[in-house]
């Protein structure tokens, strides 16, 4: 499959120096392609998005990035450092959130603070002093001596973040930082991290919440089957791909109400269980339609990185890899 | 696409499977990063010192108390010494590998695999092999603590007495070493606690009997004797008894080169299984 590639506009502000350029990355697993020849790079200063399905390969991109998953081929380099030979050097200036918590149980929360620098090779007298502003940040001062079984999901996720800034690192990995998160733990994350993007770090993330890439990505990949699908900027990549207006359509007689409508109409239409998606430029024909017809609900709305999403990669179920 | 994306400045590489069975089999390389791993480790213990030392201690003089005293009084004389000496000074090499083997068996599973303490610090500048060295230094010290213990309960209760016994310390710590070596072995195959607890039953359990911990090795058949010798815990018993009763140990050239031995050997394997494990 083709890339399709949507060229950025230039970004004021942000300076073009690469941080990470990953080029023509592969790696397999039992005989299958599960990174395939995926190409990218990311400046400094911004958020770098990579979308996928389960088992699209992200975490093994990142994994790779990081110098923990030999690559079978293709070139990294983090930060001036090639990887996975200068892997544990370029390190030094990265920050990690990963997908499952890793906190250590045995400590309190400043305790991992403490202990986490220490691997990094910081003194402790530095390490105390930035763990006030690091609790600070993560709105987590007040739990400064609880053990992190005290901790709820939320502010485990908020000390996993502040544990990866403890190196105060250029670069920040993300794998899928707000999985399992109630809304507003996530706006919360969110938050956190546009603070953090003001402050000149530069982020990769992984995520399949949409709205989280719409939110932070200055650019993102969409990437299936390990290959790079599409990539750009969010709001152009939805412009570039999807009708401006969608309708969703439910309720008993959806599918056989879209099935009738007229194709004139209807840019493209997709059916997934009793739900009728409707895709159109102009959406004010389907609208007067559907006023006619009470027992069907809908719900009108701009297209958006959903869409883009399920048009590239399907609507079928994908397991976990 | 614009040219940032296409510019290309490293080198594509392929890996073939000899250059990455290069990676897994290559020489250890551990930094002064294995620093930070002994110091968690050594901070979780402090928090539950006075737990873990007791329990520590509180086995091997059961063990001294009933054997000891109890059956002791029923016994003559063991290679020139007391049930009781012979067996105190026995006890002590079981309770050092006892020490270190929980705590790279238990201890370094959970961190490896339910806690996913290893996979955090693997995120850092610290390598796979900064943290199989460290938890190695650490078991070895923390058993060190364990002998120390002991042989301080020995001195106490008056079952020997002679300074030649700090001898036996380097040695406990090279043994301890050895076995903390062994035990991430079984780690980095471990598929669950039950594989841990299998390996102490099969393995290590049966190690306690054949190494003349509670009695002489001569009292085995001749064909076990001889296997018996080669086990590291026997070596280890054989070099610290002598030094605990106030004598220089026979084989001690012998008995340290195969510790030296078995240590550098389990080492290197724990560390090529561990990167298989963990460098997926």
């Amino acid at each position: 499959m083709s890339a399709v590639a949507v060229v950025p506009a230039k970004t004021e502000g942000r300076a073009s120096e690469v941080i990470l350029r990953v080029q023509d990355l592969r790696k397999v697993y039992a005989g299958e392609a599960v990174v395939d020849g995926f190409s990218f790079t990311l400046n400094r200063g911004e958020c770098y998005a990579l979308l996928g399905p389960n088992g699209a390969g992200k975490t093994t991109t990142l994994r790779c990035c990081l110098g923990l998953t030999d690559p079978d081929g293709g070139a990294i380099e983090l930060l001036g450092e090639p990887v996975p030979r200068r892997a544990r050097e370029a390190r030094i200036r990265v920050g990690v959130v990963p997908q499952l918590d890793n906190l250590d149980p045995d400590f309190t929360v400043a305790e991992n603070l403490l202990v986490y620098g220490r691997y990094f090779g910081l003194a402790d007298h530095t390490i105390r002093e930035r763990i006030p502003g690091l609790l600070e940040f993560a709105s987590l001062a007040h739990k400064k001596d609880a053990w992190i079984g005290e901790l709820s999901g939320g502010m485990k996720r908020r000390l996993t973040l502040a544990r990866s800034l403890v190196n105060d690192p250029d670069l920040i990995f993300m794998d899928e930082p707000t999985t399992g998160l109630d809304p507003q733990a996530r706006h919360l994350i969110w938050e956190r991290l546009k603070q953090l993007l003001a402050r000149g770090k530069t982020i990769l993330l992984t995520t399949h919440f949409m709205d989280e890439a719409e939110c932070l990505a200055h650019r993102l990949a969409v990437i299936d089957h390990g290959a790079k699908i599409a990539e750009g900027v969010p709001r152009e990549l939805i412009r570039a791909h999807i009708e401006a207006h969608v309708v969703e359509v439910y309720g008993d007689g959806a599918t056989e109400w879209a099935h009738g409508f007229s194709r004139d109409d209807v840019s493209r239409l997709e059916v997934s269980g009793e739900t009728a998606f409707c895709y159109a430029a102009d959406p004010v024909p389907i609208l007067r339609d559907l006023e006619a017809r009470p027992h069907l609900r809908y719900l009108h709305r701009p297209a958006n990185l959903e869409d883009l999403f399920l048009k590239l990669t399907g609507r079928e179920m994908r397991d976990e890899a | 696409m614009s040219s940032l994306q296409t510019r290309v400045v490293a080198r594509p590489v392929i890996l073939d499977t000899a250059s990455r069975r290069g990676v897994l089999f290559a020489a250890p390389r551990p930094s002064r990063r294995f620093v930070p791993i002994w110091r968690r480790n050594y901070l979780v213990w402090r928090k539950y010192l006075f737990e873990r030392v007791l329990s520590n201690i509180i086995e091997p003089l059961i063990t001294l108390v009933a054997f000891g005293y109890g059956l002791g009084s029923l016994l003559p004389e063991v290679g020139g010494a007391t049930y009781l000496q012979f067996l105190a000074s026995g006890s002590i090499c079981m309770s050092v590998m006892y020490s270190a083997k929980f705590e790279s068996l238990w201890g370094a599973y959970s961190r490896m695999d339910t806690q996913k303490t290893w996979a955090a610090i693997m995120n850092t500048p610290s390598s796979i092999d900064d943290i199989v060295f460290g938890e190695v230094a650490w078991a070895a010290c923390k058993a060190l603590v364990t002998g120390l213990a002991m042989l301080l309960v020995i001195w106490g209760l008056g079952v020997a007495h002679s300074p030649l016994a700090l001898l036996a310390l380097p040695v406990m710590l090279l043994a301890a070493a050895v076995f903390s070596a062994m035990a991430l072995i079984v780690n980095s195959l471990a598929r669950g606690y039950d594989t841990l607890s299998n390996y102490f039953v099969v393995i290590v359990t049966p190690m306690v009997f054949l190494s003349g911990i509670f009695f002489p090795l001569e009292q085995l058949t001749p064909w076990l004797r001889v296997g018996a010798h080669w086990l590291p815990l026997a070596a280890t018993v054989d070099l610290v008894r002598p030094l605990i009763l106030g004598r220089l140990p026979d084989h001690a050239v012998l008995n340290l080169t195969l510790l030296l031995g078995y240590g550098v050997g389990c080492y290197y394997i724990a560390l090529i299984l561990t990167r298989k494990r963990l460098f997926k």
